[in-house]
């Protein structure tokens, strides 16, 4: 392949990660920005996601859209609700305190992935798409007679992969319209501006952290349902999840859901062309390299406005 | 004081008197309570909380073991090899990572400890990635006495503890040590009183990472394996699980808590083979029932004066 269609192949396939990522990176920020909570146990929720759609789709193995469907409802369903038991539980005897509720959720991450491997097992597992259609796309080329299109070999993509990138911006919409034009996004706003001030006005703020950490990680479990056709579920696979988002998260700035977006699409887009191009283990550590020191010379991220 | 020489003394007597398999299993808790002790004076001192400690582990364990296995350098100056590793690179990563605070610190050691990590896999052909390498038995001796025999083993490691226990018993009890608990305290008021925060925390930095350096080059030197399984996050939580369990801020805490989750581990992994499972519910024990740790909780209920 020439190299204009290698690069847009590379483009495409950065722009399914960087959706799922998006949504991931979303979940994490929005329970860092309201709760200042470091959830180091997210990258679980993410795998428990992919896990619950398997057994979801196993168990309606009638017909793979009925599945995914139900799938795509219930798994994020079932994570939130696990999600605000580990809060109930655990984070709200800690006070939320910052240091504790990192070595507690270090703790619940150990816990849940100990406990899929004994029931899940240590194998992956496929989830079929709903839709599978593989679209060629065309290429230009400019020959004697002018502009002329033609499909190369090898350049395409499927039905689903652009699902995918529709459902997480019809998602990162439905967060931004939450958060920015309703009475409840008011509500967790002024939670995340000043806790104490919220209390006092009468919100019920605990019931409100509650909900974030359900909501945030129902977004990280979304994202791993509409993986799981492309990438198979298994139980380690939340880690890589975890250290881009927390990436994302920092880079777009602690707390702002704006530079999240950003950071995402960049990081995305750049992690998948970059890893075209280059070995996955050194864009690894050239992008680990430059998150450590994104944060030592900028703290605040790059549209963060608050220190940590 | 006394009760830390007894402490030692009381290792020193086990020796003789441990059947095979607990006696190798203790010299191994002495070199991984060097490491959690090393943790302690950042996290439980100075109350800088790292979650890349492995990386300081590593560059003394690489340090010795590279020197080892490419340049056939003797056992003895390895092990120097390694701590003057240790010693710039912790120097290194305190002047990058101390400008910031809190989360974003935790952050900052992660990722820099990840790199390291994702490196030692990147340059297979020499560190042979996440198999490791084995430092043979033959090059194992430091002026003709044999460290693979399990009696010079465990007397190594008594030695290298002790000198740390009292290290670090000497450095709280100095002016040098208040400061750094004071820093863990309140740093805005310690600055007020005019103490150079910088330059202690660097200092903290610098002499954990040493620890955990001479820790790592002690391990791969006593037990002949040299990995990048000790570059993993797992790793870096280990040291902090430790010295929450046995209690932070306090000097023996490390080795009891060591102690405890070694054997924890050992005995539960006879019942069922989820110890993870085991460890992270004792982190969510611990950190919502036991803030202090198993020493933290003896020294508010019994011994006040216990540094």
């Amino acid at each position: 392949m020439e190299f204009g269609p290698h690069l847009i192949l590379a483009m495409l396939e950065g722009l399914v990660q960087a959706s799922v990522l998006t949504l991931t990176a979303l979940g994490l920020s929005l329970v860092f920005g309201v709760m200042r909570v470091v959830n180091v146990a997210h990258g679980e929720f993410f795998m428990l996601g992919a896990v619950s759609a398997y057994a979801i789709t196993d168990w309606l193995a009638g017909s793979a859209a009925v599945g995914f469907l139900v799938a795509l409802i219930i798994a994020p369903l079932l994570v939130a609700v696990l999600a605000v038991v580990c809060d109930r539980m655990i984070l709200r005897r800690l006070d939320y305190d910052p240091e504790r509720t990192i070595v507690a959720t270090i703790g619940i991450l150990y816990v849940l992935q100990q406990v899929t491997l004994m029931t899940y097992g240590p194998d992956a597992h496929p989830v079929a798409p709903p839709f599978n259609q593989r679209l060629a796309i065309p290429w230009f080329e400019f020959t004697d007679t002018g502009l002329e299109f033609y499909f190369p070999w090898g350049l395409s993509t499927t039905s689903y992969k652009l699902f995918v990138i529709a459902a997480a911006c019809v998602a990162g919409l439905g967060i931004w319209v939450l958060m920015a034009r309703s009475k409840l996004g008011l509500i967790l706003r002024a939670t995340q501006l000043d806790r104490e001030t919220a209390q006092a006005f009468g919100i019920p703020v605990e019931r409100v952290y509650a909900f974030v950490f359900g909501l945030g990680a129902a977004i990280a479990a979304l994202g791993a349902v509409l993986v799981v056709p492309i990438q198979q579920a298994h139980y380690l696979m939340g880690s890589d999840p975890l250290l881009l988002s927390f990436i994302v998260v920092i880079i777009g700035g602690l707390g702002s859901l704006r530079g999240t977006v950003v950071a995402a699409i960049l990081i995305g887009m750049s992690n998948g062309v970059i890893s075209v191009f280059f070995t996955p283990t050194l864009a690894k550590i050239l992008a680990t390299l430059l998150v450590a020191f994104v944060l030592v010379y900028r703290p605040a991220g790059l549209f963060g406005t608050k220190v940590a | 004081m006394s009760l830390h020489l007894a402490l030692i003394a009381l290792l020193f007597a086990l020796h003789f008197i441990l059947p095979d398999y607990h006696h190798g299993n203790l010299a191994r808790v002495m070199v991984l309570a060097v490491y959690a002790m090393a943790y302690n004076v950042m996290f439980g001192y100075t109350g800088l909380l790292s979650l890349g400690h492995a990386m300081f582990f590593c560059a003394g364990m690489y340090g010795m073991g590279l020197s080892m296995r490419l340049y056939e350098i003797s056992a003895g100056p390895a092990f120097l090899i390694g701590l003057s590793v240790s010693v710039i690179f912790s120097l290194l990563i305190g002047l990058l990572a101390l400008r910031t605070i809190g989360v974003a610190f935790m952050i900052v050691t992660l990722m820099f400890s990840q790199a390291i990590f994702l490196t030692i896999l990147y340059f297979n052909p020499i560190t042979r990635g996440d198999e490791g390498f084995v430092i043979p038995q033959a090059a194992r001796q430091i002026a003709g006495i044999d460290l693979s025999d399990s009696g010079n083993r465990y007397f190594a490691a008594l030695i290298l503890f002790s000198i740390c226990l009292l290290a670090v018993l000497k450095l709280v009890r100095a002016p040098t040590g208040r400061v750094l608990i004071a820093i863990r305290e309140n740093e805005e008021r310690a600055k007020m009183l005019g103490y150079d925060i910088w330059a202690h925390k660097l200092g903290a930095v610098v002499m954990s990472g040493t620890m955990a350096g001479a820790a790592g080059a002690a391990y791969g030197l006593l037990f002949g394996t040299v990995g990048a399984s000790f570059a993993e996050v797992p790793f870096s939580i280990l040291p902090l699980l430790y010295v929450l369990l046995g209690g932070p801020g306090t000097v023996i805490g490390p080795f009891v808590g060591t102690l405890f989750m070694f054997y924890l581990r050992d005995l539960s992994s006879a019942l069922t083979d989820a110890h993870m499972l085991v460890a992270g519910v004792v982190l969510i024990l611990l950190t919502i029932y036991a803030r202090r740790g198993i020493m933290g909780l003896i020294r508010e209920k019994w011994l006040k004066w216990l540094p």
